[in-house]
């Protein structure tokens, strides 16, 4: 099974091709079977590598496809390389991509890029795994940039609108300065050990004593480039504006998949990183400032969407403060846990938004609860996940995740704890105001109201599942249960994990367990108590705002600190090059150059009288001026 | 007594060379093509003396035989130049050479 | 001692002769000029034991080319001193090129290794028997060509000479 792997990315590329040239003529039933068909095929054959991985010896196989590139001593094979940790995201990929595609038959069904947008969906799972697949950093820059690729054209997908273009701009541009950073670490890691494979790197790196000055910059170049796909600071602001693309691909792409790229990176190159401590404190401290800073602003969002954008900019902070303080399991677990419950929560917002006929504004919901119960339960299941309660997923991926940057750092720790306080507060504010109370919206949209079709509410029900016992493939010890996941994943992150030993009391972890519910339980009731019971509103639009409410409602005036200190400079001296340099300079160089040819050959060619005889004249004199000067 | 022993081979090359420089001088000097023409047959010959001369001194026939592919090429030269020069005169009504001026700029 | 006369005398010739086809003015007069010339050629031809080459000469070039300079000239009514007149600064300047043309040329010739004749000289080299043996034995195949030269060459001029192709 394990030699079929090349069919995994294949069968979406297939599906691309199919449906990009003959999309428009196919009938939207048959688009939706072929986008989502090629996927369940994938999700197939990744759920059977996994088992045989899972069952067998070889913990590593890879697969020679073809050789790619071969320069001098630069021989770069396209091989995949199927371990516990590719296998886990291969998985994560097919199956929530799968799902996705199922609903987005129904979420799409009265757009007119149906097709399009099934050919963009399946190209996007292509890149994504080509990105986890690869056995070298080459080609996982290629899916890495062939996702950047997929995300712009899908948060361009309504293209007609110019901020949605504006948005899709803008997620291109940011991440081609995290690209940059990934693109020079993977020259450096070249350069040092003459070979980009993932194998031969590691197997380099160690022997490579810690804190060698030039893994550290390895490693935070690499996290440049995951800062810029995994919007952290301070290159989050794209992903908020991201949102402007179908709630479909802000779940699969902006939210489970695509986003996570960053920490499979990370977590692939793990022994680069537990070699070099400075860039594992990078890591961790941008990890926590980020989840910290994404959730004070999701607490003023009104936008059901960019509340769940800002939440997803939180958890992935999370997972890089895992990262950060070598909670590698830990971070993948969270990639997995917070795959299933985001999807869910943006489907189920996609629901919502699809039941309320395109209004995303929360002051404008409520009291859905009665007319989309099936629709309001999977997103109460989410909701629980992400905020940790205890028993669903959400619990046990934040609660390791904790647990290390305890150990690792009580400050962080400080900060996590607060990052989770703020995300079951506003989490909490989010499903309060949109499904209890009663109804704010017009009467048209009150009418409007429903459930959505089966295809949509099919896999809120798998994801909520999901979402619920995900968690369960790692419980942690103390709790008496197994680490499944960290079983699985032992053979990948062998090499670091003896290098950072984990330990902590049984009774702390029981403490900061409870510490964490306490909190979570505290911060539920506040959030209760603020939009149920005294029916609090957010502020209307244009209303004044206290001082610090209006700086998180305006999320710290980020954009308009980079507008005022990146755009608007380098506008200004790209205007001044341009008029200056390009136009007098350069083009008076050019021009110059062409006037004074011109001058040159129409002053010359006077001599060319055409008079027969004066060329033959000038032909004897210039023979004897030769002869004469060969005699001298 | 034979040539060779009585004129020194300069002689022979002082000659050809004046024949070859009065060729030059008509052309440089006339204007009418059909001179013109002639001065460059004066010039030819100049360089067949002086083949002649040389096959003689150093007893090779080799350099005799180059004057007949000289002479030939000069026939046909002559033919189709003075072809030309007869069309020339058709369109401008002159042999004057400076007529033919179209070749500037 | 009677040949360098004869060397004299027709080296004069020739130089007299070649600087009339240059002068006169009337170009039916050139072209006799011309033609005695080449009998003045001709002669030195002799002189050197190339008597056939003579033969050939007179035939070709006093025979053949200058009848169809003559030719030409009748057929264009050219013999009448049309010719416009040149200025002197550029009669001058030609006098001048192809002066120093002759200054440079003999220099240079006065500068060159003296080259010194065959021992033995063989007078029979320009007898026709040994012509044709080096003629058709060493340079069969440029002969052989030279005859698509003249094709081309007599193509050529009908070519040109007709007055136009319909």
């Amino acid at each position: 099974m394990i030699k079929l792997v090349g069919l995994i990315p294949l069968l979406p590329l297939i599906g691309f091709v199919i449906i990009g040239l003959f999309g428009k003529k196919l009938s939207k039933s048959i688009v939706g079977l072929v986008g989502s068909g090629v996927i369940f095929g994938s999700f197939a054959l990744a759920l059977a590598i996994f088992f045989e991985l899972k069952g067998g010896t070889q913990k590593e196989f890879t697969i020679d496809l073809f050789t790619w590139i071969s320069a001098g001593k630069l021989s770069i094979p396209f091989s995949f390389l199927i371990d516990p940790l590719s296998s886990l995201f291969l998985l994560i990929i097919t199956g929530i991509g799968f799902l996705i595609h199922l609903y987005s038959i129904g979420y799409m069904s009265h757009d007119e890029g149906f097709a399009r947008f099934f050919a963009y969906l399946n190209l996007f799972i292509f890149f994504m795994l080509l990105l986890v697949l690869g056995s070298n950093y080459l080609i996982m820059f290629v899916g890495w940039e062939g996702v950047g690729l997929c995300s712009y054209l899908l948060i361009g997908f309504w293209f007609k609108n110019t901020a949605y273009n504006n948005a899709a701009k803008k997620a291109f541009i940011m991440n081609r300065i995290g690209d940059l950073g990934f693109l020079m670490g993977i020259i450096l890691i070249f350069i040092t050990f003459g070979s980009i494979s993932y194998h031969e790197v590691f197997m380099q790196a160690n022997s490579y004593s810690s804190g060698t000055p030039v893994l550290t910059v390895i490693a935070l170049l690499l996290f440049v480039g995951a800062m810029g796909k995994s919007a952290q600071l301070p290159l989050y602001t794209w992903l908020p504006d991201a949102m402007a693309g179908p709630t479909p691909v802000s779940a699969l792409i902006h939210a489970a998949t695509m986003v996570t790229a960053g920490i499979y990176m990370i977590a692939r190159s793990n022994i680069l990183y537990s070699l070099s401590p400075v860039a594992m404190q990078t890591v961790a401290i941008v990890g926590a400032c980020t989840a910290l800073f994404a959730a004070t602003i999701g607490l003023a969002q009104n936008d059901i969407k960019k509340v769940l954008a800002y939440s997803t900019v939180s958890q992935l902070g999370y997972m890089f403060l895992a990262l950060g303080v070598g909670a590698y399991t830990g971070a993948v677990f969270h990639v997995m846990t917070h795959a299933f419950f985001k999807a869910l929560l943006f489907l189920g917002a996609g629901s919502v938004i699809h039941a309320m006929g395109g209004e995303q504004d929360m002051r404008k919901m409520g009291g859905l609860k009665k007319y989309i119960p099936i629709t309001h339960l999977t997103f109460l299941i989410g909701t629980l996940a992400i905020v940790g309660f205890p028993g669903f997923s959400g619990f046990f991926s934040k609660d390791e995740i904790l647990a290390h940057a305890y150990e690792n750092n009580k400050l962080l720790w400080v900060l996590g704890i607060l990052t989770a306080a703020m995300t079951t507060f506003y989490m909490f504010r989010l499903y309060f105001l949109t499904f209890k109370g009663t109804f704010r919206g017009t009467h048209d949209q009150e009418h409007h109201l429903h459930e959505s079709p089966k295809s949509m509410t099919i896999p809120l029900v798998i994801l909520s599942m999901l979402a619920v016992v995900g968690g369960l493939i790692g419980i942690p010890e103390v709790l008496g249960g197994k680490h499944f996941l960290e079983e699985f994943l032992k053979p990948v992150f062998a090499d670091s994990s003896s290098r950072i030993i984990f330990h902590l009391p049984e009774s702390t972890e029981y403490m900061l367990m409870i510490v964490a519910v306490a909190v979570m339980a505290t911060f539920l009731y506040s959030a209760y108590t603020v939009y149920v019971k005294n029916k609090t509103l957010p502020a209307a639009e244009g209303e004044e705002l206290q001082p610090l409410h209006k700086l998180v409602y305006n999320k710290y005036w980020i954009d308009e600190i980079y507008e005022t200190i990146i755009t608007k400079p380098l506008n200004f001296i790209s205007e001044a090059l341009h008029k200056v340099v390009d136009n007098q300079i350069v083009d008076g160089i050019v021009n110059g150059i062409g006037y004074l040819v011109n001058w040159t050959s129409s002053t010359i060619r006077l001599a060319q009288t055409g008079n027969i005889g004066f060329y033959v004249f000038v032909m004897v004199i210039s023979i004897v001026l030769i002869l004469f000067t060969r005699l001298m | 007594m034979s040539i060779i022993q009585t004129i020194p081979i300069e002689w022979y090359l002082f000659l050809s060379t004046v024949l070859f420089a009065i060729g030059v001088f008509g052309v440089l000097f006339r204007r009418n093509a059909i001179i013109i023409f002639m001065s460059i047959e004066l010039m030819l010959n100049a360089v067949n003396l002086l083949l002649v001369a040389f096959s003689s001194y150093l007893s090779d026939s080799k350099g005799q035989v180059f004057v007949f592919f000289i002479m030939a090429v000069a026939a046909a030269e002559v033919a189709v130049g003075l072809a030309i020069l007869s069309m020339v005169y058709r369109n401008t009504n002159s042999p004057d050479i400076n007529n033919l001026n179209k070749l500037k700029w | 001692m009677i040949i360098t006369y004869m060397f004299y005398l027709l080296s004069f010739l020739a130089i007299m002769f070649g600087l009339m086809v240059v002068l006169s003015k009337n170009p039916v007069h050139s072209v006799l000029y011309l033609v005695l010339t080449f009998f003045a050629i001709a002669g030195h031809y002799v002189l050197l034991n190339a008597q056939f080459l003579a033969a050939v000469h007179i035939i070709v070039y006093a025979g053949a080319i200058m009848v169809l300079f003559l030719y030409i000239i009748m057929m264009l009514n050219l013999n009448k001193e049309a010719e416009p007149h040149k200025s002197l600064w550029i009669k001058a300047s030609a006098a001048v090129a192809a002066g120093s043309l002759l200054v440079v040329l003999v220099a240079s010739i006065k500068g060159t290794v003296a080259i010194t004749p065959s021992n033995e000289f063989n007078p029979n080299i320009g007898l026709i028997e040994n012509l044709g043996q080096t003629l058709f034995k060493d340079y069969l195949l440029p002969f052989e060509v030279s005859s698509v030269l003249l094709l081309a060459a007599m193509v050529g001029a009908v070519m040109l000479a007709k007055k136009s192709i319909k």
